[in-house]
């Protein structure tokens, strides 16, 4: 018996049952689609987590100036109160040799005025390194100097949102706008980055030098510094760097041995790794509880292929007799199944990717369909087909052809 | 096979059946039921047997043991040459497929199938070319009278058309026997004569073997020798005469034992 024959005799009588083939068809389709919608979005969350690594910079720790910290990781008395120095970022720019690039932050907030337009935006005040340690760029103009730091000269560098709000699309560089009634000059934009996982606009912020924060922007006395961010010499520097920032600065702020912090180095690297586990295991728990939909779905073909067995048992006589071999009548029932499950998988692959691509968009995730999930899941539906068909498409072949001839 | 084809074109009456000793034993659990009890029988190529008998008589049995449907349990069976007593499921399958031709009473068509697919089938599962058993399907139907209904399912057909059919897909694949179980059953008389003169017809112009089972003498009256079993035992055995009627078919020779 040809190959292709066992094919079509196998779509015919699936044909005939248009119905029942499109309701059990509908079992691995769901099923499919389940497992691919849900890894793809799994995987568009881990991709979302490793574009964060990378928008908040490569190698990147940041030392939280402020009260002390509890054992929970919160702040107790809230971050504003004054713990590192312009000191601190120079010891550590001299003394440890795992960092790359230091720099003190100073933020601010406050109302950005140019001609009739207004935005209330933040200011991350910075020495001329800010780019490089979180991996920025800009657009237009520049980025202000060594020089700017130290005169406190009065410079901005947009963020995106803010240079679209106040100039309309007008040119903003060399303009003057003001920020708490002073004049500051735009010397650049950054190219934009877009939301943050949490929908925060991310280019929402402007940067000037440090100095010109704390000498325009705020009114206490003591020059303050928020943090400090610190981009480390390679990836497998953070961990070295974080400890010998800590060692350094415990030293420098006099803090016994038992004693708690009054900062907090956070190595971004190993926040990004962990939420990275989580979601993974989250994508392989999702996955699995979708892949349970198509055992389901599989148990389905399984009970209609018996059905249809029993149903045409006298058919199965009537082609035996006329000279059918056990074996073919086994594979043209497992071609059923087979071709059922692989028509079903063929959907369902279409459906989980429309899926997927809906609910990315909704959330505002990036939409990222796996290749690997999509053949394994369609693959797998193949599979599912030969597994529950195998025991009808035999039992189907055992039969006794005279007792099926006889069957009513 | 080359030793099949020496066998058959040895001699037009050289036996197409040969069957020595045949016995039968089913085993349902604890009950034997010996349903064949040494059964001896030649047919030739061109013989047309009707096997008669009283239900539980072992005429189905030896019918299901001459279709290759069933092994028997002791004994040897020649079909057209080779010894199928001691074949596999498989090689009995592909037995079925190229040597007999069955008629049933139910006409056992494939539902919802076109009457071509239905006559193309046993040719689908001898491997033969799409183009050439649409061929042979059509010519076959052609020579039932079926050529116009090729498209048509088996449920928009008569009985005696769905009978005709299924004698088109015995043909097809040109059998060395046609094995008929009560053809005429389900049909009203007037079809059945219609459908008995296609296999007489059969057998006078193309030389087909036929053997037909039936419980009426009038359809056996069609055929040229009679077998007639009891208990599982060949009881009578002879030609049927342009002498014999209805009558006469009904018992066997020896009446004064039978009737009391």
């Amino acid at each position: 018996m040809r190959f292709l024959d066992i094919q079509k005799m196998a779509v015919h009588a699936l044909g005939k049952n248009k119905i029942q083939t499109a309701l059990t068809m509908l079992g691995i389709v769901i099923g499919v689609s389940a497992v691919i919608a849900m890894v793809s979005l799994g995987e568009g969350a881990q991709k979302l987590v490793q574009d964060q690594v990378a928008g908040m910079g490569t190698n990147v720790l940041q030392i939280q100036g402020g009260g002390g910290w509890n054992a929970g990781g919160g702040a107790r008395q809230g971050n504003d109160q004054q713990s590192l120095t312009e000191g601190d970022v120079e010891s550590i720019r001299q003394e440890v040799p795992t960092v790359k690039l230091v720099t003190p932050i100073a933020q601010a907030q406050g109302q950005f005025v140019f001609g009739n337009q207004n935005w209330q935006s933040r200011v991350e005040g910075s020495n001329e390194h800010y780019l490089d340690i979180r991996g920025l760029k800009f657009d237009q103009g520049d980025f202000f100097t060594a020089q700017d730091v130290q005169t406190a000269s009065r410079v901005v560098v947009l963020g995106k949102t803010v240079a679209e709000n106040l100039f309309q699309g007008s040119d903003p560089i060399g303009q003057t706008i003001r920020i708490r009634n002073l004049p500051y000059r735009v010397i650049g934009v950054l190219t934009p980055k877009g939301q943050s996982a949490n929908g925060q606009d991310q280019d929402d912020f402007a940067i000037m030098p440090y100095t010109t924060v704390q000498k325009k922007m705020t009114n206490s006395a003591i020059p303050r510094i928020n943090r400090i961010s610190v981009s480390a010499i390679g990836a497998q520097a953070t961990g070295a760097a974080k400890d010998q920032i800590t060692e350094l600065l415990r030293e420098r702020h006099s803090i016994r041995p038992g004693q708690p912090e009054d900062f907090r180095v956070n190595n971004l690297t190993e926040v990004a790794e962990a939420a990275e586990a989580t979601t993974r295991v989250m994508t392989l728990l999702l996955g699995s509880i979708a892949a349970v939909s198509l055992l389901v779905g599989g148990i389905g073909i399984m009970n209609i292929m018996l059905v249809s067995v029993t149903e045409r048992t006298r058919e199965i006589g009537i082609r035996m007799a006329i000279g059918s071999r056990g074996s073919y009548i086994r594979m043209q029932f497992l071609a059923e199944s087979v071709i059922l499950c692989m028509l079903g998988g063929l959907i369902g692959v279409l459906l989980g990717i429309g899926l997927s691509v809906a609910i990315a968009r909704v959330m505002g995730w990036p939409s990222f369909v796996s290749p690997q999930a999509a053949s394994i899941a369609f693959l797998f539906s193949a599979a599912t087909g030969v597994f529950f068909g195998y025991y009808p498409a035999h039992k189907a072949a055992s039969l006794d052809p005279i007792e099926a001839l006889r069957y009513e | 096979m080359p030793q099949r084809e020496t066998e058959s074109s040895a001699s037009t009456s050289a036996p197409v059946i040969q069957l020595s000793g045949v016995h039968k034993i089913y085993r349902t659990g604890e009950i034997e039921v010996h349903a064949l009890q040494g059964v001896s029988m030649n047919v030739r190529r061109g013989e047309f047997v009707a096997v008669m008998g009283p239900s539980g008589s072992g005429k189905s049995t030896m019918m299901n043991i001459i279709g290759c449907l069933d092994r028997l349990s002791s004994g040897t069976y020649i079909l057209d040459g080779i010894d199928v007593s001691t074949m596999s499921r498989n090689e009995l399958a592909d037995t079925r497929n190229q040597k007999i031709g069955f008629v049933f009473q139910a006409f056992n068509l494939i539902p919802r199938t076109s009457a071509l697919a239905n006559v193309e089938l046993p040719m689908v599962y001898a491997g033969v070319s799409p183009a050439e058993r649409s061929e042979r399907a059509r010519a076959a139907l052609e020579g039932v009278g079926l050529g116009a209904k090729e498209h048509s399912f088996p449920n928009q057909l008569s009985g005696g058309q769905q009978q005709r059919v299924a004698l088109a897909r015995a043909m097809a694949s040109n059998p060395a026997i046609i094995l008929a179980d009560e053809p005429t059953g389900a049909l009203d008389s007037k079809t059945a004569e219609e459908i008995m003169s296609m296999f007489q017809q059969l057998n006078r112009e193309r030389g087909i073997t036929i053997v037909l089972v039936t419980h009426e003498p009038d359809v056996a009256l069609h055929a040229k020798r009679l077998v007639r079993f009891k208990d599982g035992l060949i009881q009578e055995d002879r030609s049927i005469t342009p002498q014999d009627d209805i009558l006469t078919l009904l018992h066997p020779l020896e009446v004064s034992h039978e009737i009391p």
